[in-house]
């Protein structure tokens, strides 16, 4: 029989049994074949187990309760417009939420939340669920008595330094674009070995938003800027630690690096840097000033704190390397991914994530045997360049063991690499800007943990 | 800047006009043209308030000088608590000192940086330039304090780092002078490379064209036999809370349960007695703030307020009641017990909050 015709309540799987999943695995086989006998047999026995007063066996052994008794939302008056002004999530999603992983910050003020993966659909990052890195804590600015300065290093870099008000920037001729923000320490505790559980912790440091802005270049071209002499802009926060980075000036010159206030329709959530952040697309976030104050051209880089003493990638002989950015070709399934289990065996449409920051993402593989054997991916659309693209591919789990993981290969040609070529360079020390494949090994129970191959 | 903000906003925007206009005009037909009225001039004073940045070669720093006996007298009172009394603390960050030799401030390469073993790599382990330590604590510590410190406070307490880092001795003078002669001393300055594909620009001269890795997009048939070489550790199931409760109640997977807490549960917003009058059909009649067919609960509220009417409005619900409030009797109510219609006779009588 078509399994298509028994209510999904009523199949369900290994995860959650009576009333609604009472079938066990030989008795889903059974009901395929066309014993409606022991589904009305699974059914009652289910049924019996549990508070009579909850599910009436009477109407239970006619189908689904969920259909046969009408749930309270169908029977009752809803709430009225405006009931929540700004609108919230279904308290039935409280699961899915921007999490700290336990111990790897002492200090909540300088620390990283990351965003939940694991139940994210499309491209797009919700913005309160974009993953929050902060140096000296969040702040939430007084938009009217926030200004932007742009200046140069020496008297001449910039004929004329300028402040701007927000009044003044929202005037000017914006762009909205879409691109993918992702933390240089992203799977960062992954480089030696496993450590975390799931792809919130793996993958999470990496949020995708529509940002609205003024092209800085725009704004260095307003005051004078010598382009000729100006090889670097330093970015500066207004916040307590007014952090500092050293941005290419070619990159500004492309036209892509903004000086943001909207995200994703509506402005900057505090977290992301509200009311003005830079955003400097296929770059790592931490070069993505937020509460940005100010500009300056010059013609040498800075060595900030964060470019001379973290944000620096241990090499195996020793050195580190100072001012790496670009985020390159990487990708991750998040559904199915670690500390998830399969609800049954029989079809799943798998889904991830792909990206980099030297483009657009070409294709994506994908692998359910640890690497031996390869499918092409389908891409969803739009494809965007240093924007996140979503994947998926159909599959048919039939409960043997699996190990699944994906490959992008972006439009330069780049192939995102194994652990083992990406350690050969780089050794396990770095911290930094991990893209290895990652490995999701999925047991016969349908439970998925978190695993590296060689 | 609090000079500008006691200005009228109309003369501040008169004053940038005429200045941009200015620079235009200066400058011949420039992008300033296209947007007038957008951007001021920044006057001297502010720039001089918010530029800041202290470069490598010591461009932006400031004048001034400090003393390891100072500096050991701030860092007591405003470093020690955060960093320990001799910068080797990592109770709450990464520590600043440790891990460096005499040797190393010789060579200026840091030795135990080639140690896997290493426990952890300290600021002064890695640092190559002594003006990113000056621009950073000046700009950015004490963490609860930003900016407080003078230009010859930062002095004073770097000075003490570098003597507690045992680069400078304990009567060195610390000055916008003295500190070209301590960057030849920085134990890692001579441990950085630019050397990698990573930088989405020119500018070092010295950056690798190709990249580090080169994968090919293998079909089938590749590479060896397939190993798994590491597995989440036990005790990281754990660490990380209850998996199933960071995962959709629904879809085609749930999370794994590694905790006790129930990743079905739902916290319903609002009061009990809002929660229990919305479960029991009480709210199919009777509106927070609108009549339907019975009065709203904020009316009900403002009738009997100041009045003991608990347990008079307890037994009407109970019972059922009519005439008080028109023509419409109210039935009596089954769908809630009486300890649960107290609950929300007292919401109600409490003046109806939603939240």
């Amino acid at each position: 029989m078509d399994d298509s015709k028994i209510p999904s309540a009523l199949l369900g799987g290994r995860i959650r049994r009576a009333p609604e999943n009472f079938l066990d695995g030989a008795a889903i086989g059974e009901v395929s074949k066309g014993r409606r006998d022991v589904l009305r047999a699974s059914f009652a026995a289910a049924i019996a187990g549990i508070a009579a007063a909850t599910r009436p066996a009477a109407a239970a052994s006619d189908g689904d309760p969920d259909i046969l008794e009408l749930p309270p939302w169908s029977t009752s008056l809803g709430l009225p417009v405006a009931a929540v002004p700004y609108g919230m999530p279904s308290k039935y999603e409280r699961n899915l939420i921007r999490r700290q992983s336990p111990g790897l910050t002492q200090v909540a003020g300088s620390s990283v939340a990351f965003a939940p993966l694991q139940g994210s659909f499309g491209i797009i990052t919700p913005s309160g669920l974009h993953f929050e890195r902060h140096h000296q804590g969040w702040q939430d600015i007084d938009p009217k008595r926030h200004r932007f300065m742009i200046n140069g290093s020496a008297p001449g870099m910039v004929k004329t330094p300028l402040v701007f008000t927000m009044d003044d920037l929202m005037r000017l001729p914006s762009v909205s674009r879409m691109y993918f923000i992702e933390c240089g320490a992203n799977t960062g505790m992954e480089w030696g070995n496993v450590a975390v559980p799931t792809v919130q912790y793996t993958h999470g440091m990496l949020s995708c938003s529509e940002f609205t802005g003024v092209p800085l270049r725009l704004l260095l071209e307003m005051a004078g800027a010598d382009l000729k002499r100006g090889k670097f802009v330093l970015a500066e926060g207004a916040d307590g630690s007014s952090m500092t980075r050293t941005i290419p000036i070619d990159l500004v010159m492309s036209g892509e690096v903004l000086v943001a206030y909207g995200q994703n329709g509506e402005m900057l959530r505090p977290e992301n840097g509200y009311p003005l952040r830079l955003v400097v697309p296929g770059v790592q976030g931490v070069s993505w000033v937020k509460w940005l104050r100010r500009v300056e051209l010059g013609d040498k880089p800075y060595a900030a704190k964060d470019e001379a003493v973290h944000y620096v990638d241990l090499m195996p002989d020793g050195t580190h390397r100072q001012y790496t950015s670009i985020q390159e070709c990487k990708s991750v399934i998040t559904t199915p991914s670690g500390g998830q289990t399969l609800v049954d065996k029989g079809f799943f449409n798998v889904s991830g994530l792909a990206w980099s920051g030297r483009g657009k993402i070409r294709k994506v593989d994908v692998s359910f045997d640890g690497g031996k054997s390869w499918q092409e991916a389908k891409l969803q659309a739009p494809v965007q360049s240093k924007c996140l693209t979503r994947f998926t591919l159909n599959w048919n789990w039939n409960g043997e063991r699996a190990i699944l993981q994906s490959r992008a290969t972006d439009e330069t040609g780049f192939v995102q690499p194994n652990y083992r070529q990406l350690r050969a360079v780089r050794g396990t020390r770095s911290i930094y800007h991990n893209n290895a494949i990652q490995s999701w090994l999925v047991e016969p129970s349908g439970e998925i943990s978190n695993v590296q191959v060689a | 800047m609090s000079r500008w903000r006691e200005m009228s906003f109309g003369f501040v925007r008169r004053a940038a006009l005429v200045a941009v206009f200015a620079a235009a005009v200066a400058s011949g037909a420039s992008a300033a043209d296209k947007y007038p009225g957008v951007g001021r001039a920044a006057t001297p004073a502010e720039v001089e308030a918010w530029d800041i940045d202290v470069r490598p070669d010591f461009q932006g720093l400031p004048k001034g000088s400090g003393t390891v006996e100072k500096g050991q007298e701030i860092w007591e009172a405003k470093c020690a608590s955060c960093h320990g009394t001799f910068g080797e603390s990592n109770k709450v960050f990464t520590p600043l000192i440790g891990g460096t030799t005499k040797e190393d401030v010789e060579k200026g390469r840091v030795a135990s940086l080639l140690r896997p073993d290493y426990p952890q790599r300290t600021t002064f382990m890695k640092v190559p330039t002594i003006s990113t330590l000056f621009d950073y604590i000046r700009r950015a510590m004490p963490w609860n304090e930003p900016k407080s410190l003078t230009p010859d406070e930062v002095y004073s307490v770097l000075d003490f780092m570098l003597n507690l880092a045992e680069i400078v001795p304990d009567d060195f003078v610390l000055d916008d002078q003295s500190i070209r002669e301590v960057q030849k001393r920085m134990p890692n300055r001579n441990g950085m490379s630019t050397n990698h594909a990573l930088w989405p620009g020119a500018g070092f001269g010295t950056e690798k064209k190709k990249a580090d890795t080169a994968n090919t997009a293998c079909m089938k048939d590749c590479g060896g036999p397939v190993q798994i070489t590491s597995t989440l550790p036990d005790h990281a199931w754990t660490a990380h809370g209850n998996l199933a409760s960071q995962n959709r109640r629904i879809g085609p997977v749930r999370g794994r349960v590694t905790g006790n807490d129930d990743p079905d549960a739902i916290d319903e917003p609002g009061p009990a007695g809002f929660k229990l009058a919305q479960s029991a059909g009480c709210m199919g009649c009777h509106g927070l703030n609108n009549k339907i067919v019975g009065p709203s609960y904020v009316d009900v509220a403002a009738k009997y307020k100041d009045k003991d009417m608990l347990d008079t409005l307890v037994g009407r619900v109970v019972k059922g009641g009519e005439g008080v409030w028109g023509e419409a009797a109210m039935p009596p109510q089954e769908g809630a017990s009486e300890g649960e219609i107290k609950t929300i006779v007292e919401w109600i009588l409490a003046g109806a909050p939603g939240r």
